[in-house]
C-alpha cells in the first residue's frame, strides 16, 4: 500500500465522521469545532491532489477565518447554552429521507459513468501542469484566453460591499 | 491509486450531511455550518475534475479559489444579520423569528 492511499484513507475517515458530527452533535460549538476538522481534513486532500495553494488558502480562510468568526458569533448570541434543542421528529426523519436518496442518488450517477481519468493522484504524470504561484497570479489578473481578471475584480467589490454592509448591519444604533 | 470515484463519494457524503443539517437544525448559526458543509463539498469536487479529468486546464482551481472567497464573505454578512436579530429579539432560532420588521 503506497503512502499516498493510507494518507487518502486517513483523511477520507476524519472528514467523512467530522462531516456526519457536525450535524449529529447537539452543542453548536462542538459541531462548529467538528466543522473545523472537516475544513482542515479538506485542505489535507488538497495538498494531496497537489493543490498546495489552494490548501493554503483553505487553511487560511477557512480554518482561520470563518471558523473563528462563527465560534465568536456562538459566543456573542448564547454560546454554549444553545443546544440544538428537541427537534421535530417529522422533519428529522424527512431530512434523513431527503439525505439518503441524495446519496444513493449520487453513488448510482458516480457508480455507473465512466470517467476518463487522464492524471491519476500520486502518479507522475506528463500531461499534469502543476498549477504553481505563478500560474495562479497570472492567471488571475489576465484578459487573455484563461484569464479571471473579471471575476477578480467583482470579487474584490463584493469583498468591500461586504465589508461596509458588516458594519452598517451591526453596529449599534 | 486514488480512484475519482473514492473522492466523489467522500464529496457526497459531506453534501448530503449539509443537506441533512440544513433541514433539522434549530439554530441558525447551525444552519450556516451546514452550507458551509456543503459549499466544502462542492469545492473539493470542484478541485478534483480539475485535477484528474482536465489536468491540463486551470477552471476548477480557480472556481473553488473564488467560491472559498464568497463563501467568506457571505457567512460575514449573515453572521452580522444574525448578530443584529440576537440583539433585537434575544433568541436566532429559526421557530422563532416570525417577523422581518422590528
Amino acid at each position: 500500500m503506497e503512502s499516498q492511499n493510507i494518507m487518502f484513507v486517513v483523511l477520507a475517515v476524519i472528514v467523512a465522521l467530522g462531516s456526519l458530527m457536525t450535524v449529529m452533535s447537539k452543542s453548536i460549538v462542538r459541531a462548529a469545532t467538528y466543522l473545523l476538522v472537516v475544513l482542515l481534513g479538506t485542505a489535507g486532500l488538497y495538498f494531496l491532489m497537489g493543490y498546495t495553494f489552494l490548501g493554503s488558502v483553505q487553511t487560511m480562510v477557512y480554518a482561520g477565518g470563518v471558523i473563528v468568526l462563527y465560534v465568536f458569533a456562538i459566543l456573542l448570541t448564547r454560546g454554549q447554552t444553545d443546544k440544538a434543542g428537541k427537534t421535530n421528529g417529522a422533519v428529522t426523519s424527512w431530512g434523513l429521507l431527503l439525505a439518503l436518496a441524495g446519496v444513493v442518488g449520487t453513488l448510482a450517477v458516480v457508480c455507473t459513468a465512466t470517467w476518463h481519468v487522464v492524471a491519476e493522484i500520486g502518479k507522475p504524470s506528463e500531461t499534469t501542469n502543476s498549477i504553481t504561484m505563478d500560474t495562479v497570479g497570472h492567471n488571475m489578473i489576465s484578459t487573455e484566453h484563461l484569464g479571471y481578471v473579471l471575476p477578480f475584480e467583482a470579487v474584490s467589490v463584493l469583498l468591500l460591499a461586504c465589508i461596509v454592509a458588516g458594519i452598517v448591519i451591526a453596529r449599534k444604533r | 491509486m486514488i480512484q475519482i470515484e473514492y473522492i466523489l463519494v467522500l464529496s457526497a457524503i459531506m453534501m448530503f450531511a449539509g443537506v441533512f443539517g440544513f433541514m433539522t437544525r434549530k439554530s441558525t448559526l447551525a444552519i450556516l455550518l451546514s452550507i458551509e458543509l456543503m459549499l466544502n463539498a462542492a469545492n473539493i469536487n470542484f478541485a478534483v475534475f480539475n485535477r484528474m479529468l482536465y489536468p491540463q486546464g486551470h477552471e476548477g482551481y480557480f472556481f473553488a479559489i473564488f467560491t472559498i472567497a464568497i463563501a467568506a464573505a457571505e457567512s460575514a454578512i449573515a453572521i452580522a444579520i444574525m448578530i443584529n436579530i440576537y440583539r433585537q429579539l434575544k433568541n436566532i432560532d429559526v421557530d422563532e423569528l416570525t417577523k422581518m420588521k422590528w
